[in-house]
């Protein structure tokens, strides 16, 4: 056996994460960990109603408390009123109506959580109690009046494929009710705001998954120049899609631009739950067409998707579930009617799945009842519905990527279920272990198939880029870029492209923030593939570089050298040096803006959508 | 609010003064901020996700359940506490070998729950680790990479002390 030498943390290697170490610890700064001299903390007063009209606000009683700083209402926002990811119709602070419970109405800053809970209390709103609107199909019909000026249908969309009579002599129908969830991410919704000495500006530390786009939003409602809104990422406890809409960027900053003294806020649990989006419940009808022997003739839908009281992303999370109808399967004819409506309840945006879990829940319930109704095996009536490379979905777009499906599946299959439980169990293994929530004698093994298809990054023409700096200086790699790490690892992967590229083994990333281009979300499985991009392209200029700077003191092509593992070579000569060597007293930088491959809008009959989608298998036997 | 309290708490072995304090802080309220120990980390105030895990007399306990003022005289450990010079323990550098940090909120105290588990019981069950666990909740991982550690350090302290 040879002795290979240590293992570089390369593409290919099981690199560990940077920040590893400081997290083991407890060193690792999550924003909720920040502190500032002289810092005030800021606390949200919210609606205990999900529709009303403000008939007044009186902060009096919290100016009287002994620590309170600052109160701020709607008056008080110097720019502009609202904000939004998609559509700018969610206000920063309610003024004249509240449209979900939880809606912020206030903002209060003091010397202590406790002083601002108090300040809080002492804030007497009187309201005219309305009907709320929470029924998604009364924003459809029109029975309830509109609870926004900008009307109850967010969005509306229709596919319609292939041949709309065709039918099949097999039909399974079923309406799926999707409930509300939560991405319920650990660390609380937390931001230190630190105005400038000369209260022009303001520096911001946040948890985010996008930097650039909160800045846009904040530098809107603060009626400050971009360029005066800096921000910073604070250590984020996770993220899975509710950070994609900012929370309490605004109230932080705009506190502490009042008080000119840095302000921390922080949410609990509880108001994390109102203080961000949620998972859309859905309603979603289908009748699926099939032959006797259990093929797809055409599907039927219809969805309807229940934004809550703001838009957020539902047009975005209205088109994945729509354009997902069909599930990882082939259908010659299709005719989809998809609904985002507003509603009274809690705002709903971006979750881990983004509208094609609510579609697999019910093209998944419908394959079951087309197994049923055959009398066909449920993993044969799958098999013999796969979609394959090649094969168009009912958007018109033809799927390009690999669709490994019927190995997923057949390996799926293969599998060996896990032991059953035995007749009388250790309390410990019953659900809810030691918590005895449930007994041995009501609890039976269920059996399910739940197959899906998920598209990656962004669509509907979307110019989606993400952007990154690779500084070389003496065998030292720096980068630089504006990219969310929320746990996902990107700060794992990015010093792993840039050994891959450049040879080179130190390699560091600057703090993450607003001081270089945007790199886009940390969302729609995107990172990887763009901020990777970014960094990849500003490492191969900079290896251009060095190969320029090389070539002409050895006297040799730069085309002919290449990297092999640390070292820079000559492919057509006997010319080998190391990078390190290669770069003692060079220095170059090199910024890099990657974009994807450019995506078509739908039509009104949903065609077209050249939505470039990548699809990520799941297979989950439940 | 009431009339600030002063008082002395035992962290990592060593006292520390809490003044001008407001009686209703939480042991983890303290911690945080007012004694520069932002280790233990706060997701629920409720004692349900134990991302604020310390030890008060080798108990563990969710210190956002805890009122700091009660504490006075007991001997209260924390993540920041568990090896002073700045090397990692062998749960910690499991967790880092073996993935289980992703977001990494969780980890101070899922860290502390393991040693609390394996100062006590140095063979556990699968059983025993995931009852020993249950009150860690982690949002990111799955906790399959977490159990890997936990097993990986089991094996290494049987294989060292054999």
């Amino acid at each position: 056996m040879t002795i290979t030498k240590t293992q570089r943390d390369i593409l290919g290697s099981s690199a560990l994460r940077p920040d590893g170490i400081s997290k083991v610890q407890g060193d690792f700064a999550f924003s909720s960990d920040l502190h500032a001299e002289n810092m005030l903390w800021g606390a949200t007063l919210r609606s205990p109603h999900p529709y009303a009209r403000i008939v007044s606000i009186d902060v009096s009683g919290a100016w009287n408390i002994s620590g309170v700083e600052c109160v701020i209402t709607a008056e008080d926002v110097p720019g502009q009123l609202t904000y939004g990811l998609i559509s700018e119709d969610q206000p920063v602070f309610a003024k004249e109506f509240v449209r979900y419970m939880g809606e912020p109405i206030a903002a209060v800053a003091a010397d202590h959580p406790e002083t601002c809970r108090r300040a809080l209390a002492a804030i007497t709103v009187v309201y005219e109690l309305l009907t709320p609107l929470t029924n998604p199909e009364h924003a459809i019909d029109g029975t309830h009046e509109p609870i926004h000026p900008d009307g109850n249908i967010i969005r509306r969309q229709q596919i319609v494929h292939g041949d709309i009579n065709a039918t099949g002599p097999i039909v399974v129908e079923g309406t799926y009710d999707i409930g509300m969830q939560d991405q319920a991410f650990l660390g609380t919704e937390s931001a230190l705001a630190i105005p400038d000495h000369d209260g022009a500006g303001i520096e911001v530390f946040v948890a985010t998954q996008w930097l650039h786009e909160d800045r846009k939003q904040m530098a809107k409602c603060l009626g400050l120049p971009e360029e005066k809104v800096r921000l910073v990422l604070g250590g984020v406890g996770g993220a899975f899609g509710a950070r994609e809409d900012i929370s309490l960027q605004v109230h932080t900053a705009l506190l502490a631009m009042r008080t000119s003294r840095p302000v921390k806020m922080q949410y609990g649990r509880e108001e994390s739950f109102f203080g961000h989006v949620h998972r859309h419940p859905a309603q979603i009808w289908m009748r699926h067409h099939a032959t006797t022997d259990g093929r797809i003739v055409k599907i039927e839908a219809r969805f309807v998707f229940d934004g809550g009281a703001y838009s957020s992303t539902s047009s975005a999370v209205l088109i994945n579930g729509v354009t997902h109808t069909q599930g990882p399967y082939q259908c010659p004819n299709a005719i989809v009617d998809g609904y985002a409506v507003r509603t009274n309840n809690p705002p709903c945006g971006a979750m881990r799945g983004f509208g094609v879990v609510q579609a697999c829940f019910a093209h998944e319930g419908q394959m079951d009842k087309l197994a049923a109704a055959t009398g066909i095996d449920e993993v044969e009536i799958r098999l013999r519905n796969i979609i394959r490379t090649g094969d168009p979905m009912i958007t018109g777009q033809i799927l390009e990527s690999v669709a490994p499906l019927e190995r997923c599946i057949r390996e799926t299959a293969a599998m060996p279920l896990p032991a059953e439980m035995a007749q009388q169990p250790h309390e410990l293994d019953l659900p809810g272990g030691s918590g005895r929530t449930a007994d041995r004698r009501n609890i039976v093994r269920g059996i399910g198939w739940g197959v899906s298809m998920k598209n990656l990054m962004y669509s509907e023409g979307f110019d989606d880029y993400s952007t990154a700096r690779c500084t070389l200086t003496n065998g030292s790699v720096e980068l630089k870029f504006a990219t969310s790490e929320v746990g996902q690892g990107f700060v794992t992967l990015a010093p792993q492209i840039a050994r891959s590229v450049l040879g080179v083994d130190n390699v560091t990333y600057d703090t993450i923030d607003t001081q270089i281009g945007s790199a886009g979300s940390t969302s729609a499985s995107r990172q990887t593939w763009m901020s990777g991009g970014a960094v990849d392209g500003a490492c191969r200029m900079v290896r251009e570089r060095l190969f320029e700077h090389v070539g002409a003191i050895h006297n040799v092509d730069p085309l002919r050298l290449a990297i092999d593992d640390t070292d820079i070579i000559d492919t057509m000569g006997t010319l080998r040096i190391s990078v390190q060597e290669a770069s003692a007293n060079f220095s170059v930088s090199e910024t890099y803006e990657y974009h994807h491959r450019t995506t078509e809008d739908l039509d009104e009959n949903g065609k077209e959508i050249a939505m470039w989608l990548l699809p990520l298998w799941l297979i989950v036997p439940s | 609010m009431s009339e600030p309290e002063h008082y002395t708490l035992t962290v990592n072995g060593e006292e520390h003064a809490v003044s001008d304090a407001w009686i209703g802080e939480s042991l983890l309220y303290v911690l945080r901020e007012r004694l520069g120990l932002p280790g233990s980390k706060g997701a629920c105030e409720q004692g349900e996700c134990g991302s604020c895990t310390v030890y008060v007399d080798n108990a563990a306990v969710c210190s956002c359940l805890v009122m700091a003022a009660t504490a006075v005289g007991t001997q209260i450990a924390t993540v920041e506490g568990l090896n002073q010079d700045g090397s990692l323990t062998d749960v910690q550098q499991a967790f880092v070998n073996e993935g289980a940090v992703q977001c990494g909120f969780c980890t101070p105290g899922l860290v502390m729950a393991v040693h609390h588990l394996l100062d006590h019981n140095d063979s556990p069950n699968e059983q025993q680790i995931k009852e020993a666990l249950s009150g860690n909740i982690c949002r990111c991982t799955g906790y399959g990479r977490i159990f890997a550690a936990v097993d990986s350090v089991i094996s290494v302290r049987k294989n060292t002390s054999s």
